[in-house]
């Protein structure tokens, strides 16, 4: 349902990403491990198009979507997350939600100046849509809450929530263990399952945890400069030389 | 402390928190119509520039305040707002018609500097706004044969059907338009389309990541912004008579940036208390100045002088304004024995890759 | 052509000094990434110094210019430790409208101690010209020119050769880092600050002969001069002297050529549309790139 085939990406005569192709399966959680530097955030941010991809094309359910403006991305059905959190720091958690609802508006600027009834209806509808998904990662106790003043791995969750509130057919995840605590981490990979086989998310992650790898994933990519080394299982994956010599250096 | 209960989605909608400040409001609307009855024409004419310069505090609070694209610019569309509407009375144009196609014309003048600031950010885009307010200045002064230049432009009275305002009908036109221009706005801000600059304020690349059009958004803003300030320029118009290019220098549009920011960045109340401030200082100086020793009393720059080291001293102890003193107040007597310094701790970033958004 | 050799020079003796300004913007924006408005105040501020000195005090031209450099290096770190050491972390937009609040200041106590009437000073080259064949060569524009090109030779044999320059550059390259092997960053900002506004000081005192001062010059002199910061990049020292030469000769040249035949005065709005043209053209400037975030 997703693939991506031949991708490439140089910043200044650094090949970030080099020639990388993968497909994702529907339904599958996909991940994509390396050192540091290996070029997996810039995969994210090409498929999300915050780069221009150089060589290569991304195509998702049967769409080339390789020249898709950035914020159509959402619309196509793909949401993410980010490493180090993108959220509206001065706003409560069920108002960063409810931007998630943006794409699928029914009203323009005229009807919201006037707040017409119709516009009402659209807000209390768009509540309701949420319910769902505080439900599932059970943030109503921060609803009104700024995010400003929530710790760290709440906030993760916000960001998840808002991507899963774009009501994705794929879900990218950058780094979601990085800066959560072991047990964080823990509830993190019962909710990429339930996110997962409960919604049907596919999810393409992008993560170094091995353990939560290995606890979510259905099939692992190891990239390294940029290159592909590696394509299987987590175990598989795990014992593979290339990935050994990778790691710890040749 | 009072607690706000949300029974239901209608509540969170809702414009007014609960009664209580639904009742604020009215109180304080019944006071400000009555005014007028209590007081002389210097206070009555005093209020309202309080409400224009709010009106035009309102446009620069959505673009500054909640979409966070800075304008070192916005007296360039008071200017045009202004000239447009005094030269289109002069054509015999009825107020009905000139001044909405003066809205217009600021608001496509917007949209054109935000089209020509697609590609910058912060302090670049404040550098274009202000390139662009000193080209419109310089214009205004030199075509004095549209524009009268710098002998002034005079200003036909206020009108309807016929009907001359006096003063006070003007005093109560302008609170009418102010009070739609802030129900106008809260609705703005409570909806997608506010929603949508609030994102783009806080960051650009979540903002994309959930389907928000950055280009479209960020034109949206100058284009209400800037006809929010055209109306507040046509206005003043009206209040000042006679028109002058020096009137909308560079050193207007940091004062409506000062008002913006004395009052408080990313809150409606702040625009009026903003207006409050910037209006009543010159006359507080002219107070203040009969009490000093004449040596410091009758020196000129005491104005400009107090304008520079009040920004200062807000900018560096409360960055949020006179609306954040006000909540942090608020929330101290309401949670008294239990309030925190942290909660309203200020958030800073010193890595360069933080600061681009 | 003479009238064309003369344009040139006052075209690039005027460069000259919103280059000198322009340089001060890019120095502190280098150290500490913050926009400094009251660079152009800071300039004015300088040369009142500087003519109090000469008219007032009656002390010989040479000793008034370097105790005058010196305040002013003095004020620069004041301002520095005072008011802008605060606002590290801050938004950018609030460290500008700080910058803006100086400005502010500054020119209201300039027009309470100094008055708003012009003034000016009579230097040792004051009213003297060079013949050179037909052409007359008024020597405050040599002058100007053979300062700046002192002063910027100087300057790049401070940020080349010697430990503290080095040391600058690092720290506007990465402050972390910088601070890291050792370098004090404090130390780096404050005379970074100090040098900006000695700079300043030195380009108000060449501007003295050519215009006088008055409260309100450096204002408008300032934005040109950020207008020569940014045509230049504002991220490079002979960028900014570049953008400022640039912005000059415009200035210079639209005033004789296109004045005359328009009728009206293009000259004043010139600068700010090349400053218009190049952010939207260029918005990085001629000599630098721009940041985009990283996610």
């Amino acid at each position: 349902m997703f693939e991506v085939s031949g991708l490439s990406k140089h910043f200044g005569g650094v090949a970030a990403v080099d020639d990388v192709s993968f497909s994702v399966n529907e339904g599958e959680t996909f991940s994509i491990m390396g050192p540091n530097g290996a070029g997996k955030t810039t995969v994210l941010n090409l498929i999300s198009r915050f780069y221009d991809v150089d060589e290569g094309t991304v195509q998702f359910g049967g769409q080339d979507i390789t020249r898709v403006r950035p914020h159509d991305i959402a619309r196509v059905g793909i949401a993410r997350t980010f490493q180090n959190i993108e959220l509206f720091e001065r706003e409560t958690v069920l108002q960063n939600l409810l931007i998630a609802q943006y794409i699928h508006r029914q009203t323009n600027i005229f009807f919201d100046v006037l707040f017409l009834p119709r516009v009402r209806r659209q807000e209390v509808a768009s509540r309701k849509v949420l319910e769902d998904i505080i439900d599932l990662l059970h943030l109503q106790r921060y609803r009104e809450q700024y995010i400003h003043a929530l710790p760290f791995g709440v906030r993760k969750l916000v960001e998840l929530a808002r991507a899963l509130c774009l009501k994705p057919k794929l879900l990218l995840l950058d780094e979601p263990s990085s800066g959560l605590n072991p047990e964080e981490t823990e509830d993190l990979s019962f909710w990429i399952e339930d996110i997962n086989k409960e919604l049907g998310i596919t999810i393409l992650m992008v993560e170094h945890d091995m353990n939560l790898i290995g606890q979510v994933s259905d099939r692992v990519l190891v990239l390294a400069s940029g290159r592909c080394i590696a394509l299987g299982t987590p175990t598989e994956v795990k014992d593979h030389p290339d990935v050994i010599a990778a790691y710890l250096g040749t | 402390m009072r607690f706000v209960l949300k029974t239901n989605y209608h509540r969170d909608v809702d414009l007014f928190r609960d009664k209580f400040q639904f009742c604020w409001f009215a109180v304080l609307l019944v006071f400000v119509l009555s005014l007028p009855m209590f007081t002389g024409t210097y206070v009555e004419s005093q209020l309202t520039l309080v409400f224009l310069w709010s009106i035009a505090g309102a446009g620069l609070m959505i673009l500054v305040g909640y979409t966070g694209l800075i304008s070192l610019g916005h007296a360039a569309f008071l200017s045009v707002g202004a000239y447009t509407h005094a030269i289109l009375l002069d054509l015999g144009v009825p107020p009905f018609v000139s001044i909405p196609s003066a809205m217009l014309l600021c608001s496509v003048l917007g949209v054109v500097v935000s089209i020509a600031a697609l590609r910058m950010t912060g302090i670049y885009l404040a550098i274009a706004t202000l390139a662009f307010a000193m080209i419109v200045e310089k214009v205004v002064k030199n075509w004095s044969s549209v524009t009268g230049g710098n002998a002034g432009f005079k200003v036909a009275p206020p009108e309807i059907f016929g009907w001359e305002l006096n003063s006070t009908a003007y005093y109560y036109l302008c609170l009418l338009v102010l009070t739609l221009v802030m129900l106008g706005v809260s609705n703005l801000l409570r909806a997608p389309t506010g929603r949508a600059f609030i994102a783009v304020r806080d960051s650009e690349i979540s903002a994309q990541a959930t389907g928000i059009n950055l280009v479209k958004t960020k034109a949206l803003a100058f284009a209400v912004s800037a006809a929010l300030a055209g109306l507040a320029g046509t206005l003043l118009a009206y209040q000042w008579h006679y028109l002058f290019p020096d009137s909308f220098s560079m050193i207007t549009s940091i004062k409506l940036l000062m008002l913006v920011i004395i009052g408080g960045l990313g809150s409606m109340s702040g625009v009026i208390f903003g207006a409050i401030f910037m209006t009543l200082l010159p006359d507080g100086i002219a107070t203040v100045r009969e009490w000093l020793p004449d040596s410091i009393g009758n020196l000129p720059g005491l104005e400009p002088f107090s304008f520079g080291l009040i920004l200062i001293l807000f900018l560096i102890f409360e960055p949020r304004g006179i609306s954040g003193r006000w909540q942090k107040i608020r929330l101290f007597f309401s949670q008294f024995p239990l309030y925190r310094n942290r909660t309203f701790r200020r958030q800073k970033s010193f890595l360069r890759t933080e600061r681009v958004h | 052509m003479e009238t064309f050799f003369q344009l040139l020079l006052s075209g690039i003796a005027q460069g000259c000094v919103y280059g000198l300004v322009a340089i001060g913007f890019v120095l502190i924006y280098k150290a500490t990434e913050m926009v400094n408005f009251a660079q152009g105040d800071i300039m004015m501020l300088g040369a009142f110094i500087t003519i109090t000195l000469i008219n007032h005090l009656h002390w010989n031209y040479f000793l008034a210019v370097v105790i005058a450099i010196g305040v002013m290096g003095l004020f620069g770190l004041a301002l520095e430790r005072l008011l802008l050491r605060r606002m590290i972390g801050e938004s950018p937009f609030a460290v500008l409208m700080v910058t803006i609040g100086i400005g502010f200041v500054m020119r209201s106590v300039a027009g309470m101690i100094w008055g708003h009437n012009p003034r000016s000073i009579v230097t040792p080259y004051t009213d003297q010209s060079f013949q050179f064949g037909a052409v007359v060569l008024p020597i405050a524009d040599v002058v100007v020119i053979v300062a700046t090109v002192v002063l910027c030779s100087l300057t790049f044999l401070f940020f080349r050769y010697t430990r503290f320059g080095i040391a600058m550059q690092a720290t506007s390259q990465n402050q972390l880092a910088a601070n890291y092997v050792g370098i004090s960053v404090k130390r780096v900002v404050a005379a970074s600050w100090a040098l900006a506004a000695a700079i300043a000081t030195i380009a108000g005192i060449l501007l003295l002969p050519l215009k006088s001062a008055y409260p309100e010059v450096g204002l408008i002199l300032g934005i040109k001069a950020f207008a020569a910061a940014i045509v230049g990049g504002f991220g490079s020292l002979p960028g900014a002297m570049i953008g400022g030469l640039v912005i000059g000769l415009a200035e210079v040249f639209t005033k004789f050529w296109v004045d005359a035949e328009v009728g009206f005065s293009v000259s004043e709005t010139s600068v700010y549309i090349l400053l218009l043209i190049m952010l939207i053209v260029r918005p990085s400037g001629l000599f630098a790139s721009l940041q985009k975030k990283k996610v």
